[in-house]
């Protein structure tokens, strides 16, 4: 086991593209990102700027007029891009890797009862199940064996009772449409739990909720992960979100990621251009609202140099030529910018 | 003060029909039950709550998308519940509704010059190069450019479909105009521009907004007075100024302790509300969010409380507000 603090996930300089009718369109250019254990990360950024897709490659399941061109993902010592697809489905994905949906009302599946579907998710990811156990015709004789049955049983009992469901037993009767769309993301929340994962990623889990409701999915993610130790990779769009449940956070902008920190010098001190005009574009009682002004760049084409230049006040030659490297500026602050805001904003 | 309110809303309710697999009618879904307020020419009014709470079921009833089960609707004085099919298509230019989500209600095989122009063939003897040049000029006033008439929706970004749909409703130049959550889906900068030019559209046109969201930050920013909603009820009405600074009824306490907060302490840390709004056909006996208020008492359960004064321009239904 890595203690807390280490790397868990590292992803360095990746690049994926889609394929598309009109051309090659550059959806991550050269990301990296880092997660260490225990860690909640937040990824930040506006919709078409990289965020769901960064997460799919996480996860190995790219679309399939996707591919990744180059770059690295480590995790835990190994490097998922090189991974065997077998390997990769049996023991990552689902496994220690796991996914909370954006949309809890499509994506479970409305034939099955809750108690039936995560029976049939613990049948393949339980972290009491061997690698490979089940598959082949060996595994059509054993598949489940009944002492892991068992146990399963029991854990997923405990799990509907950690993200407070009460009465699992009834819980598990029961059709997805019984329930609200607050009660569905935590069992979702518990889905994605139950394989006892390292990481999870978790993609915009609050968006669709009231902001009750939000809070309190928060509120128990928070608890849970902290809890049990678990990594979490939280995508959204909105930062206040980010602000409630994150250690540190990364905004990506057209593909890249243009300021990663902790989330209190992130939100104190910002140094980015982009960074600092979204959190303006933020309302907020007593200041007047300010766009940030032109539209996000077409991913096909996008902007020589560094991907913001087009929609920057501070821009110079050299943001128009040369792409600018991550620097860091000082603990564990980093920014892509050759003009970085020093002082914060009044 | 002495002018009359622009809209007046009394006891207003709007019933769904609950029926079973028979097609018996076995009860009624109370999406709005005696719902009133004012609004006054030139404010802005918020209307905010959960989804279920009847938010957008009220807009849809003063636009008369929605037949009103109960009360009145008094639009600059005449009651448009009351009135003739042909009465209330001539109020109609005057009070428009902006829908939620413009990229699924205007017509995918329509240009934007002909989803802008319908609004002008059904309302107003406007000839064909008169409705063109209103159309320019509003276009122009919802900045876009001229080029964008002959494109279809789906050729443009979520952002410019709002302020064709904008456009759309400001083409008869109403006097109130009914906003469904117009930031909804939008990225923050998005959302800040289309914030932007609500208020400038405000200016330019002298309107008045209903602005219908479950958003408080945004309505914060926008609207002179909000209304608070809960399972189809106001439960608290102030200016914006006092519901941020001295909000009275639990619920809308615990909505204000559920908005992230920047910069301050965390909601993970804080927040305590528990449970989900009831279920509209089966509320609750008594105070409707009684079963969730950390201030509910055994009084509670057997009186339904009214939305009373409380202080001057404020009211709550609570009986402990």
């Amino acid at each position: 086991m890595a203690t807390p603090g280490d790397k868990l996930l590292e992803v360095e300089h990746l690049y994926v593209t889609f394929a598309t009718a009109a051309g090659a369109a550059k959806v991550l250019d050269g990301v990296n990102l880092t997660i260490r254990a225990g860690e909640i990360v937040g990824l930040v950024g506006e919709s078409g700027c990289g965020k769901t897709t960064l997460a799919n490659a996480i996860l190995g399941i790219l679309a399939g007029n996707a591919r990744a061109e180059a770059g690295s993902i480590r995790f835990a010592g190994e490097d998922l891009s090189a991974m065997p697809r077998r390997r990769m489905a049996d023991e990552v994905r689902g496994r220690r890797i796991t996914f909370i949906p954006q949309d809890p009302f499509g994506s479970f599946n409305p034939l099955f009862t809750v108690g039936a579907q995560s029976r049939e998710l613990m049948k393949w990811k339980s972290p009491l199940r061997a690698p490979g156990q089940g598959r082949g015709i060996a595994g059509f004789f054993a598949r489940y064996p009944r002492a892991r049955r068992r146990a399963d049983a029991e854990a997923i009992g405990q799990m509907l009772r950690s993200v407070q469901m009460p009465d699992p037993a009834a819980v598990a009767a029961k059709l997805p449409h019984e329930f609200s769309g607050g009660q569905r993301q935590r069992l979702m929340i518990a889905l994605a739990l139950l394989p006892q994962p390292r990481l999870v990623i978790a993609d915009e889990p609050t968006t669709a909720l009231d902001v009750t409701i939000q809070a309190q999915i928060l509120k128990l993610l928070k608890q849970l992960a902290k809890g049990r130790g678990i990594s979490v990779l939280f995508t959204t769009h909105d930062l206040g979100t980010a602000y409630e449940i994150c250690d540190r956070i990364t905004v990506m902008y057209a593909g890249q990621e243009v300021e990663t920190a902790p989330v209190d010098d992130f939100f104190g001190r910002p140094h980015h251009p982009y960074t600092v005009r979204l959190l303006e574009s933020l309302p907020r009682p007593g200041r007047e609202l300010r766009e940030i002004g032109g539209e996000i760049p077409r991913l096909i084409d996008p902007p020589s140099g560094c991907r913001f230049h087009p929609r920057c006040a501070r821009a110079s030659e050299i943001c128009r030529r040369e792409r600018p490297p991550v620097t860091s500026l000082g603990g564990a602050h980093e920014v892509r910018c050759y003009h970085p805001i020093e002082a914060a904003p009044a | 003060m002495s002018q009359p309110p622009l809209l007046e809303v009394e006891g207003l309710s709007r019933h769904f029909p609950v029926r079973n697999t028979f097609g018996w009618h076995t009860g009624a879904l109370r999406a709005l039950d005696g719902v009133s307020f004012e609004v006054r020419a030139g404010e802005t009014l918020g209307i905010v709550g959960e989804s279920g709470c009847g938010k957008s079921t009220l807009g849809k009833a003063l636009a008369g998308i929605h037949a009103a089960s109960g009360g009145r609707i008094l639009f600059e004085g005449t009651d448009i519940t009351a009135c003739s099919a042909v009465q209330r298509r001539s109020v109609a230019p005057k009070l428009q509704y902006c829908h939620q989500d413009p990229g699924n209600s205007l017509d995918p095989r329509w240009t934007v010059r002909r989803s802008l122009a319908e609004p002008l063939i059904v309302h107003s003897a406007l000839t064909a190069r008169e409705r063109n040049a209103r159309i320019a000029k509003i276009l122009e006033q919802v900045g876009l450019p001229l080029t964008h008439l002959d494109l279809y929706p789906h050729e443009l970004s979520g952002g410019q479909q709002r302020r064709v749909g904008l456009a759309r409703i400001l083409t008869l130049y109403p006097r109130l105009v009914v906003l469904d959550e117009p930031t909804s889906g939008l990225d923050v900068s998005v959302q800040a521009s289309v914030l932007k030019l609500l208020r400038e559209l405000q200016a330019a046109f002298t309107l008045t907004y209903i602005f219908i969201s479950h958003d408080l930050s945004v309505v914060r920013a926008m609207c002179d007075r909000v209304a608070v909603m809960y399972a189809g009820r106001i439960v608290e009405e102030a200016p914006t100024e006092t519901i941020f600074a001295a909000a009275k009824h639990p619920y809308t306490l615990s909505l204000l302790a559920a908005i992230p907060n920047i910069g301050g302490r965390r909601i993970t840390d804080t927040f305590v509300l528990e449970g989900e709004p009831p279920d509209p056909v089966r509320p609750p006996s008594g105070c409707r969010f009684r079963t969730r208020c950390p201030r509910a008492a055994a009084v509670c359960a057997g009186t339904d409380p009214p939305l009373r004064r409380i202080a001057p321009g404020q009211a709550a239904a609570c009986l402990f507000a």
